[in-house]
């Protein structure tokens, strides 16, 4: 395996993290588990991955959002995957049709959980092909 | 707080109004148990049909307002603003204070009477018992919208914690149905184990949802009864005991026998079931729990220790919330639903006793949980008494 294919896949859900990370391995990447944000933050900061995939929320309501900006200051050209469960609970839902939306979350894509594993191939595969 | 109220003076008679609003301009009142200074603001109007046009411009707080007026009445007012002004207190004047007015002027909504002439002394009293009537409705009205924001964010979150675990079994089904996992056999049964603990883990969030509905509801009758904790306690170390064993973990129990203690035997089991699988839960292997029962004049203890991962302080400040859970690198993999210790803690408002914790990072925690003996004979108190505001669903 390549580091080239490396992935980074952050989510304090043990089971989420397992299951992102089958299908990636599945697909030829080497998956990098991180936990939290906190732990992701560490490993960004000394290696760089091909791209990165995100919970939103973790060990707080927006360590996804905070990542991600990490990520793109980091490493501008990264390309960032935002997954979240958070639409049903709080109402609000954080798919933004609108530049302004997009130029503020900053992720390339958002999925909602759960993902399907096709979907989250194909995106994956379009996202490292740009 | 300081508040500036606004005063609308509604009567015919000039001389009454400006003396109505000469007797409030500088009028403060204060209410030492609110901690409120009030100050007014007089507004004037010589007709009904005035004062409901400026009541429709600017709703005033307090409403004087004479019964009779020269075009529609004073009751007329009252009718037309009734059910569409909230939080607006109506003090009616009449120079006929008959029964039957009062009555009819109550009715439609009237908090208080004036008799004609008055003192300006008289219309301060009247203005400063309408003035904390207000009050007090403005604060009922202000819990009662905390009360909903707390439900609606008990029902956010839980939707949240209901959908995760639907997510990773649909997650892990989605997983096999592509073929994803029957190239590997250790995939395919790492999904199906998943599938299944957190099937079990949501079990057991809706199982102490109905603990804790039951709790907060009232609406099932507590049966209170002398009942000996130490079968309680045995009954709940029993049922750990298969976990305990497959990690080695040694359960103590205790206690001198009988611990008896009047409380509802339902109550107790919740507490101690929930205390005993915690503290196997978040004990090392290897590690020991102990169950102690503890009997004073005063109180009877229930006492669980553990040799587990403890917690730092800041973990502990947020710990008997809903849905509270630990979330740390040692706590990853053990479920939970986060809704056992915020429903001992109601269920300890219900003995008018507590639960506290003592701990310390990776040496162990001990929950003590504590019913008070004069608590005993006033159990069956309504439910209000609970002194924290709870969520309720």
């Amino acid at each position: 395996m390549t580091t080239d294919k490396q992935i980074l896949v952050v989510d304090d859900d043990p089971d989420c993290l397992e299951q992102v990370a089958v299908v990636l391995r599945a697909s030829g990447y080497e998956v990098i588990s991180a936990y939290s944000q906190a732990e992701g933050e560490e490993i960004l900061l000394r290696t760089q991955p091909k791209l990165a995939v995100l919970d939103l929320m973790m060990e707080e309501m927006d360590s996804g959002f905070v990542l991600c900006h990490t990520i793109k200051k980091l490493y501008p050209d990264m390309p960032v995957i935002l997954l979240t469960g958070v639409t049903a609970a709080t109402g609000i839902s954080f798919k933004s049709q609108d530049q302004r939306g997009r130029a503020w979350i900053q992720a390339d894509v958002m999925l909602d959980k759960p993902v399907r594993p096709e979907e989250l191939r194909t995106v994956v595969a379009r996202l490292l092909a740009q | 707080m300081d508040h500036s109220l606004r005063i609308l003076v509604t009567d015919d008679e000039a001389g009454m109004r400006e003396g109505t609003a000469r007797a409030l301009s500088r009028f403060t009142t204060r209410f030492e148990e609110l901690d409120a200074a009030v100050t007014y603001t007089v507004e004037t109007a010589s007709s009904g049909e005035e004062a409901l046009e400026i009541i429709e411009r600017q709703q005033p707080d307090i409403l004087l307002l004479d019964y009779k007026l020269p075009g529609i009445s004073g009751l007329d007012v009252l009718a037309q603003t009734q059910g569409k002004v909230k939080e607006m207190i109506t003090v009616m004047i009449t120079a006929y204070a008959s029964l039957e007015t009062a009555i009819t002027a109550t009715k439609q909504g009237a908090f208080d009477f004036l008799a004609k002439p008055f003192t300006p002394q008289e219309v301060r009293a009247a203005v400063r018992k309408a003035t904390n009537q207000l009050l007090l409705l403005r604060e009922a009205h202000r819990l009662a919208q905390e009360k909903r924001r707390i439900r609606f964010e008990f029902i956010s979150v839980l939707a949240h914690e209901l959908k995760a675990p639907l997510n990773a079994v649909e997650s892990y089904l989605n997983i096999m149905h592509s073929g994803l996992a029957s190239a590997d056999p250790k995939t395919f049964e790492h999904s199906v184990t998943r599938s299944l603990v957190r099937i079990q883990g949501m079990r057991k969030l809706i199982f102490d949802l109905i603990d804790m509905t039951r709790i907060e509801s009232g609406t099932k009758a507590r049966n209170l009864a002398d009942c000996d904790l130490l079968e309680v306690a045995r009954s709940a170390v029993e049922t750990q005991e298969p976990l305990a064993a497959d990690r080695n973990i040694k359960l103590v129990l205790d206690a001198q026998a009988p611990v008896v203690a009047l409380v509802d035997r339902a109550e107790m089991e919740i507490v101690m079931a929930n205390l005993v699988s915690n503290a196997v839960k978040y004990n090392r292997d290897g590690g020991t729990v102990t169950v102690r029962l503890r009997q004073t004049k005063s109180a009877t203890r229930i006492e669980v220790e553990d040799t587990g991962i403890g917690m730092s302080e800041k973990e502990v400040a947020k710990l008997f919330g809903d849905f509270v859970r630990i979330k740390n690198e040692k706590t990853r993999h053990i479920e939970g639903s986060g809704l056992g210790l915020s429903t001992l803690k109601k269920i300890a408002g219900l003995y008018k006793g507590e639960v506290s914790v003592r701990t310390q990072p990776d040496l162990g925690s001990t929950f003590t949980f504590v019913i008070p003996k004069e608590g005993e004979t006033a159990m069956d108190k309504p439910r209000s008494s609970i002194p924290t505001p709870m969520a309720t669903y």
